[in-house]
């Protein structure tokens, strides 16, 4: 029984070897970006719009405010980045409706991946907006005994977000095969409804989870900032 | 559960160009249409608050404008009212003081006329009594009348006083024609020696007389010379009377023209020239009913005194 779907390879040279995730992540990203460009091809700006433009302003929109209620007060910055997380983790997620779907959020790989994207766009977005002496700042705060613990829930962070999303969704899936081969009938359609729930809330915890660890690397030297003045 | 660490990087490598072209086919064009669109919209909502505005500025305008104009009109309305108001009374006024002027005139017209028909009454009923009497007493003068006269006559001519004497006496030397004696019948020789016997002693020395007949005396007899007249007759005392009676008339017209230019009302003049046409013939009724007699008794007392 496959787990992953990289263990379907369909070429391989070496190294470089082509899989069903990278596959289901190019074909993902095609209709995302197809889409995308079909409906903002031919934007209004009058009162009145299509409404596949309504539904896209209405999801951009929506991520823009959630960003910004997290505390990143420049949201147009960040849904670059944090809105793609989540669309494609979500669009992955509840491609499972699809049959002989295997979405490639259930392979480690992507997760890890995700994670490490993650990892590195948490200090990256912190030097952008704060410095490189901002940043390494956050490390040493509170005092610089937490640098260690700092460092290690860094990682730690980075592994638990990869795991998370790894594991909820492989499960869904696991569950999913296994029920077929005990009630090929209506309990698989429940479990694909509880995984299409577990998909959006995984990919929103995902997106949350994101914002806080980039708000955190922005906002820390403002909020010293903000103590020394007091001071 | 293995990590294939290629397939890692091929998806980090994925992701990053996923947030590239997302970035580029999704939020950088829904973004910016959102942000066009509220700029629109705030630009429209500007708009509308500016035209609100100007409307708003254009009513109360209006508003004042129409308050202007209808303050004008009432103010308008007002003076035409007024002036109407005052053109009537003026018309009015006028066409009173036109009517008042007409109905004067009417008036005075109208009492002229009943003045002149009064007088015109007054003369007749004057000339008619007086003919009547003329007439009465012609009829009644006979001779021994003319006997009576005479008398009376020569008593007159004796009780002339010195300074009508001297009179008499000059207007006699001035002309030396006859003195003239008229009467109404052809005197007796009696009666004409009388005469030119007591003429003679006034005047003294020869002087000539003339004796005529003039019917117009109606009973008596005038004697004149160069301009000195003595007479006694019964005509001259119609003719005096008749003068007394004009004189009276005369003095009675004055006071009513002066009553008529003062009153103006109708029923006052009107009882006024009643009252005079009553008045005048009753006037002139009394001193001719009163005179006649009076001469007669007068003319008949001289001879029985005699």
């Amino acid at each position: 029984m496959e787990l992953s779907p990289d263990e379907t390879v369909f070429w391989s040279h070496g190294f470089i070897q082509i899989n069903l995730t990278i596959v289901t992540t190019w074909v993902l990203m095609l209709a995302m970006v197809l889409s995308s460009w079909l409906i903002t091809r031919k934007l209004k700006a009058d009162i009145k719009i299509t409404r596949w433009q309504c539904i896209l302003e209405m999801i951009v929109t929506g991520m823009n405010s959630q960003i910004k209620g997290i505390g990143l007060n420049k949201p147009e910055k960040f849904i670059g980045y944090i809105g793609t997380l989540f669309l494609f983790i979500a669009i992955s997620n509840l491609c499972i409706i699809f049959p002989g779907y295997e979405a490639p959020t259930g392979s480690l790989s992507t997760t890890v991946a995700l994670a490490m994207s993650v990892f590195l766009a948490v200090p990256f977005f912190g030097i952008v907006e704060t410095g490189i002496l901002g940043y390494l700042k956050t490390y040493i705060q509170p005092t610089f005994i937490m640098l260690p613990f700092n460092i290690i829930s860094e990682l730690t962070r980075t592994l638990a977000l990869a795991v998370r999303l790894f594991g909820n969704i492989m499960s869904g899936g696991m569950i999913i095969s296994i029920l077929l081969s005990i009630a090929p009938l209506i309990f698989p359609v429940l479990m694909t409804i509880l995984g299409l729930i577990t998909g959006i809330v995984q990919a929103y915890i995902f997106g949350i989870l994101a914002t806080v660890y980039i708000a955190a690397a922005t906002n820390e030297h403002k909020a010293i900032k903000l103590v020394k003045n007091n001071k | 559960m293995k990590i294939n660490w290629f397939t890692v990087i091929a998806q980090v490598i994925n992701f990053l160009i996923l947030v590239w072209l997302m970035k580029r086919y999704l939020y950088k064009p829904i973004l910016n249409a959102i942000d066009e669109r509220e700029k629109k919209i705030a630009a429209e909502l500007a708009n509308a608050e500016t035209q609100k505005a100007e409307a708003a500025k254009e009513q109360a305008e209006l508003k004042q404008k129409n308050e202007q104009f209808e303050q004008a009109k009432k103010g308008l309305m007002d003076k035409a009212v007024n002036d109407t108001n005052e053109e009537r009374k003026k018309l009015m006024e006028e066409a009173r003081n036109d009517a008042d002027a007409l109905r004067s005139k009417q008036e005075d017209s109208l009492k002229a006329m009943q003045e002149n028909l009064n007088q015109e009454i007054v003369k007749k009923t004057q000339d008619e009594v007086f003919s009547i009497s003329r007439k009465v007493l012609a009829e009644l003068a006979s001779v021994s009348l003319e006997q009576e006269s005479t008398n009376l006559f020569i008593k007159r001519l004796n009780e002339l006083k010195d300074d009508e004497k001297k009179k008499f006496i000059d207007a006699f030397k001035a002309d030396p024609n006859p003195v003239l004696v008229q009467s109404a019948f052809v005197l007796p020789a009696q009666q004409q020696t009388d005469i030119q016997k007591s003429v003679k002693d006034i005047l003294g020395g020869e002087t000539q007389f003339k004796f005529s007949v003039s019917p117009g005396i109606i009973s008596g007899i005038e004697l004149s010379a160069n301009g000195f007249k003595v007479a006694w007759s019964i005509s001259e005392y119609l003719n005096s009377l008749e003068r007394s009676i004009n004189e009276t008339i005369k003095e009675k017209a004055k006071p009513e023209a002066e009553k008529k230019t003062d009153a103006g009302k109708k029923a006052e003049t009107e009882t006024e020239v009643g009252l005079a046409a009553k008045e005048v013939p009753v006037k002139t009724e009394e001193p001719v009913a009163k005179a006649v007699p009076e001469k007669e008794t007068e003319a008949k007392a001289e001879p029985q005194k005699k």
